[in-house]
């Protein structure tokens, strides 16, 4: 028998992300495999310590950027913990209705390229599509698509437009839509289902060994979601199940995560109408900013409401505090207070300022949130500065991909890149 | 809620409180491997292995920090071990298999080996790569480019 060892990736056209494989053959099966990571390590954990906790948001929305405001979530949330304050409901709600849109964008970006793989183009293209309205969602509330930094520390930046609700139902309808035809494209589809059924199959064992956790040991039929069995945010308000594989291979793999955009999506559905009204914003005369910082410097406070650049929209006074901790010592005013008053002023300045900012009380703290792809979670020590003295992120795809060797061994070569695919490799949340 | 007052007994473990409720234990480095063997049973799954670098704060200067995860129990399980520079702690690869790659990571990132293990090389850095970048001493700047520079980089 001769052996042929071949070197798929770093830079391999049907690689998502940068990944090396080095893999033994016989003719076309894979006798041994060997998963070389690191390629895009850029030191995530030593720059956080090196920053204050404010500054670290934005590099959270680069781990997992497929779905970045889970990311976000589970950073604030260790914040929080470790500051001791709580959130006001508006912003829990809104949280998990954001938090549930980018597990949707997670798996469809996921499920997308698994069709690809396998030659089900139009599946590309319909998920794509889906995530395109999706993003656009995110993008009339948070000002950007992909690296939103939008749930910050204490709250979230911004209350949602006016006619968000209309457009959140447009895009859900659209990823119905998306999801149905997909089902109808690939779930009986005889090609696909010989390509994935009993393919790459973990025992639950093993599963549990590896450490897997998310849709892919669900695949397996075990029954654990961060959101059931340690309920945070309102996840125990609302009525939702856990889709559950059999067999734990790719077909399985796929079709948890098919199932988890429905359940996604009736979270969302939920948590809109349980989410009370925002505060009515207010359209009375408006006063520019400049003219306000100018009264304030004459002791003057000019009545009205302040007129805030776009990217600032959502941020106003009135509806602040319902999006937004208030706790003066850790968050910071509102920009109406800032330009008006010289408290807010100061008590801005303290909290940007280097070497003052936000400085939790020293202890360390671990929180996991029900990410992308399983158990997310930030692990902070501080010792009472105000910067991280050691941060570290739980990244469910780096248990996942140890896995990925023994997985694909006795399979055949054209069976890696759909199983790569399946388990939804994120190099940011992998190599950090 | 913690751990069962037999194993509390049987080892030299001593409790500290957290701010997030997860009962952590300080261990000693040698009672680690038969502790884990024992925890086996109810935790099963290794969630983390990580490690914190006290230099100059502490007496011993790394604590390498286990997280582990009871899903029958429905608990969460922090264990740490203290280790001076140098010291090894035993692997813990041949109980939970993800500890292969998470102590690759810490190995690579602290310099920290561990006892036993299978394939203990560097994981997110590539071979040639001097020193282990999450020590405290290993400054933030400093860059090691694996080609030759035309121009050196700007401090």
């Amino acid at each position: 028998m001769e052996k042929m060892l071949l070197n798929i990736g770093p830079s391999h056209p049907a690689m998502h992300g940068t990944i090396q494989i080095k893999v033994e053959l016989d003719g076309e099966r894979i006798i041994k495999a060997d998963v070389e990571i690191g390629y895009l390590h850029r030191g995530f954990e030593k720059t956080a310590e090196h920053r204050t906790y404010m500054q670290v948001l934005p590099y959270t929305d680069r781990l997992n950027y497929v779905s970045p405001l889970l990311n976000n979530l589970a950073y604030a949330m260790a914040v929080e913990k470790l500051l001791g304050i709580d959130v006001p409901p508006r912003a829990k709600w809104l949280r998990m209705i954001f938090g549930e849109i980018s597990r949707i964008t997670d798996h469809l970006t996921c499920i997308a390229p698994v069709g690809m793989e396998l030659g089900a183009f139009t599946v590309f293209l319909y998920m794509i599509k889906a995530r395109e309205f999706l993003w656009n969602v995110l993008d009339a509330t948070t000002g950007a698509r992909l690296t939103t930094s939008y749930i910050r520390i204490g709250g979230v930046k911004a209350d949602v437009p006016e006619n968000f609700q209309d457009l959140l139902k447009k895009a859900l309808q659209e990823t119905r839509k998306a999801v149905k035809d997909v089902h109808g494209l690939l779930s009986k589809n005889p090609i696909f289902l010989k390509r994935t059924r009993d393919v790459a199959v973990v025992s639950q064992e093993e599963a549990l060994s590896y450490g897997f956790t998310g849709p892919v040991l669900r695949s397996t039929g075990y029954y654990y979601d961060v959101r059931k069995a340690f309920p945070y945010l309102y996840y125990d308000q609302v009525d939702f199940e856990v889709p559950l594989g059999e067999r734990g291979d790719n077909y399985d793999r796929y079709m948890v995560r098919m199932k988890e955009i429905d359940q996604s999506i009736r979270i969302i559905e939920q948590s809109l109408e349980k989410m009370e009204k925002g505060p009515v914003r207010s359209e009375d005369e408006v006063v520019e900013a400049y003219e306000a910082i100018k009264a304030s410097h004459e002791g003057k406070y000019l009545d009205g409401k302040l007129k805030l650049g776009p990217n600032l929209e959502g941020m106003e006074k009135e509806v602040y505090y319902q999006i937004m901790a208030k706790v003066p010592q850790y968050i910071l005013p509102p920009k109406e207070d800032l330009y008006r008053t010289m408290e807010g002023m100061i008590r801005h300045f303290k909290l940007i300022m280097s070497g003052h900012g936000l400085q939790p009380p020293a202890g360390e703290v671990y929180v996991p949130v029900e990410g992308g792809n399983g158990e997310l979670g930030f692990y902070i020590v501080s010792d009472g500065g105000d910067r991280p003295y050691r941060l570290h992120l739980r990244a469910p795809v780096f248990s996942i991909m140890s896995a990925l060797a023994k997985m694909i061994e006795g399979h055949y070569i054209a069976d890696v890149i759909p199983t790569f695919a399946s388990i939804n490799m994120i190099g940011g949340e992998l190599d950090r | 809620m913690g751990l069962d007052q037999e194993i509390e007994k049987e080892f030299s473990l001593e409790r500290i409180e957290t701010a997030d409720d997860i009962p952590t234990y300080y261990c000693e480095k040698e009672e680690l491997l038969p502790l884990m063997e024992k925890l086996k049973k109810d935790f099963e799954i290794l969630l983390d292995i990580t490690a914190v670098d006290y230099l100059g704060k502490r007496e011993k200067r790394f604590e390498v920090v286990y997280l582990l995860l009871s899903l029958t129990k429905k608990l969460r399980l922090r264990i740490k071990v203290k280790l001076d520079q140098g010291e090894k702690v035993s692997t813990l690869s041949f109980l939970w298999k993800n500890a292969n790659w998470l102590e690759r990571e810490v190995y690579d990132m602290f310099g920290i080996e561990f006892e036993g293990h299978p394939d203990l090389r560097r994981i997110l850095l590539y071979p040639e790569f001097k020193g282990h970048p999450l020590r405290k001493d290993y400054p933030l700047k400093k860059s090691q480019p694996r080609i030759e520079l035309l121009r050196p980089e700007r401090e």
